[in-house]
């Protein structure tokens, strides 16, 4: 069974009726404590939603209280230049905000299985790399197929808000099967978002069609603008019924790309750029790249590291092309960061995977039973009062953050700033065990706040029960670059292990909301530094676990 | 006068089969095949055989020896 889109969707409760959403919402979240305070927040009202809004939308892009002018980000690179519209269509979407990807689920359905390029980090028996976790094979649908699963999914799972087709090949060099599940789609349930992805060689011809689809995000994967680079990423290109090969195929795709980044700006098509950071070749480049695509208007640039092992079969990964360290990767970002919002919770496409990580469901959604499903009934009503209670559970967090953050104005400002993991399945709140990690997520805090930098894969500790001793090391050198370490939950023998590699273990937060936490643990940190009980030290470089992540369920 | 996929290397990817000036490809059982009766080796359409110019994987669109090479027909 491969890992497919649904593996890690988060939910165990099945199709609903309305009234029975409240016991379910705590059952799934096993946490009687959402429920409460849900009403609490919305019977005290003491803010109006839109000003409640407004303090996400502000919140969102550097993941720093705007409050007292303390952002960590830089005046331009913060949401300020995010347009309303825009942070209205981004809003719910699991790739794009952070705030939603810890609630909200994308899926993806392969449907497009040709391409047109070829990349030097892909092997075709694979899904595309630039969406796709590296090493993976989806099973390949019809139209038909995927809008059935789809309506099945969505009805039984009510995060699920995006449809994205990226894949396993472009979906703009299989425009007919791409497009003709889009239409299924739209036609039953006009509220799922879809989204494609695309390599952009044949983006401008389809830009008209992706407009009239209402398709509203593309995310193209733009990893140079100068073919002197391109030629070492890209072998070749299908270009009018040729195969074009060297400068001139990085010239025509780096030209197609740009002309489809600003053909997509014009129609008002949001478009986010994908780069991949491949150390030696275009590490470099990237900033130049970051100023390409902001200056054609895309909103979001997101920078993914290289994966790249042997047994990928890839040209990178047979000449053994390394992928950037955990700081190599960050520092990039950092200095991409002043110039446009960067994405730093993606997780090549993982959205549907950690964010909501739970239970595995994709063995109630094979081709075999959906096609045995005799008609889908879609649930517009569960989801929506799913999706409102979440709004509520979100306003809930940013709120608590602040209420963090507002002890944070009479300490003294330090320089200092610490790297936290946190265990989590989402809800933004620090509540998984630290042996059923499979990725941690990265948050960095300082005096100007907390914010969410990356994710960071590791082998599952714990596996069947026991704590396997070989796997803790390789825990260790993933967020070998953190102070803390925040779970819910932690064993003796891993607590010994991680203190004596620098880190604390903390599972005092246990079920409390993440950077709330977070900034709670900086003031004592700095407490601390102050009076001399602790020393200060800067932590050393951590390890991007190479190689699939193919693990069966 | 045909080209042939050898089926062990294709992918299954579809690229190579709306390609075909003369519909000569289509699938079977995941992989793709080629009947030798429609393929001109696209001869009169294109320069380069489509099926090889866009099939990811080398040497996967082959000549087949086992038909003469296709002549145009004037
Ligand atoms: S665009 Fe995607 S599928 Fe095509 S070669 Fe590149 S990584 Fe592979
Ligand atoms: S060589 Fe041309 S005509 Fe023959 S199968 Fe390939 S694409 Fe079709
Ligand atoms: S392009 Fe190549 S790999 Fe893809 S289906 Fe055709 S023969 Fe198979």
């Amino acid at each position: 069974m491969y890992l497919t889109d649904l593996k890690y969707i988060f939910i165990s409760g099945m199709v609903l009726a309305y009234k029975l959403v409240s016991d379910f919402i705590s059952a799934t979240f096993n946490q009687g404590r959402f429920m409460q305070v849900h009403t609490e927040q919305l019977n005290t009202g003491s803010e109006p939603l839109t000003a409640l809004l407004e303090k996400i939308a502000d919140h969102k892009g550097c993941g720093t209280s705007s409050e007292g002018g303390k952002s960590s980000c830089g005046s331009s690179g913060g949401p300020a230049d995010m347009a309303p519209e825009v942070w209205e269509k981004v809003k719910n979407h699991p790739c794009y905000s952070e705030e939603a990807h810890h609630h909200y689920a994308r899926m993806h359905v392969a449907v497009a299985p040709a391409c047109n390029i070829q990349c030097n980090y892909c092997n075709r028996k694979y899904d595309c790399a630039n969406e796709s976790r590296p090493g993976v094979v989806s099973e390949k649908l019809t139209p038909e197929q995927a809008a059935k699963k789809v309506l099945a999914v969505a009805s039984a799972i009510p995060q699920m808000t995006v449809l994205g087709i990226a894949g396993p090949g472009d979906p703009l060099a299989n425009p007919a099967k791409t497009f003709k599940t889009f239409e299924l789609i739209a036609k039953t349930a006009p509220d799922i978002k879809l989204c494609l992805s695309t390599n952009g060689l044949s983006l401008p011809e389809h830009v008209e069609t992706i407009k009239a689809f209402n398709v509203d995000h593309v995310t193209i994967t733009i990893n140079m603008v100068d073919p002197e680079v391109g030629q070492h990423i890209y072998p070749w290109i299908f270009w009018k019924n040729k195969r074009v090969t060297g400068i001139e195929a990085a010239r025509i795709l780096s030209e197609q790309q740009l002309l489809g980044l600003e053909m997509l700006t014009a129609a008002g098509v949001l478009a986010k750029i994908n780069s991949v950071m491949i150390p030696g070749i275009n590490d470099k480049h990237l900033v130049e790249v970051n100023k390409a695509v902001k200056s054609r208007g895309a909103f979001l640039h997101n920078i993914m590291p290289l994966i790249s092992a042997p047994e990928h079969g890839t040209v990178f990964g047979l000449n053994g092309q390394r992928g950037p360290s955990a700081q190599e990767l960050k520092a990039l970002q950092d200095s991409c960061e002043g110039d446009m919002n960067m994405m730093r919770h993606c997780r090549q496409c993982r959205a549907d995977a950690v964010g909501l990580l739970g239970e595995d469901r994709s063995a109630e959604f094979t081709t075999g039973k959906i096609d045995e499903m005799s008609e889908v009934v879609y649930d517009a009503a569960t989801r929506k009062a799913y999706q409102e209670l979440v709004e509520a559970e979100r306003m809930e967090k940013v709120a608590a953050k602040e209420a963090a953050m507002a002890g944070m104005a009479d300490a003294d400002v330090s320089d200092i700033k610490i790297l936290i993991a946190v265990a989590t399945k989402g809800q933004g709140r620090v509540n998984e065990h630290f042996g059923h990690v499979s990725e941690f997520q990265i948050y960095e805090v300082g005096s100007a706040g907390s914010k969410f930098v990356g994710h960071r894969r590791v082998d599952l500790y714990c596996q069947g029960g026991f704590g396997e001793e070989e796997t803790l090391p390789s825990v260790v050198r993933a967020i070998n670059d953190c102070h803390a370490v925040f779970v819910a939950k932690i064993g003796g023998c891993p607590r010994d292990e991680l203190k004596q590699a620098g880190i604390d273990p903390v599972d005092r937060f246990a079920h409390e909301f993440i950077e709330e936490s977070a900034i709670t643990y900086f003031k004592e940190y700095l407490e601390k530094v102050r009076s001399h009980e602790v020393d200060h030290v800067t932590r050393g470089d951590a390890d991007i676990r190479q190689g699939a992540y193919v693990s069966a369920a | 006068m045909a080209y042939k996929i050898i089926a062990s290397q294709c992918t299954g990817c579809s690229a190579c089969e709306p390609e075909c000036p003369n519909v000569a490809i289509r699938e079977k059982n995941g992989v793709f095949i080629i009947d030798p009766k429609k393929c001109s080796e696209c001869i009169g359409y294109f320069d380069d055989p489509q099926c090889v110019a866009v099939c990811p994987v080398d040497v996967t669109c082959v000549i087949d020896n086992a038909y003469p090479r296709y002549v145009a027909t004037a």
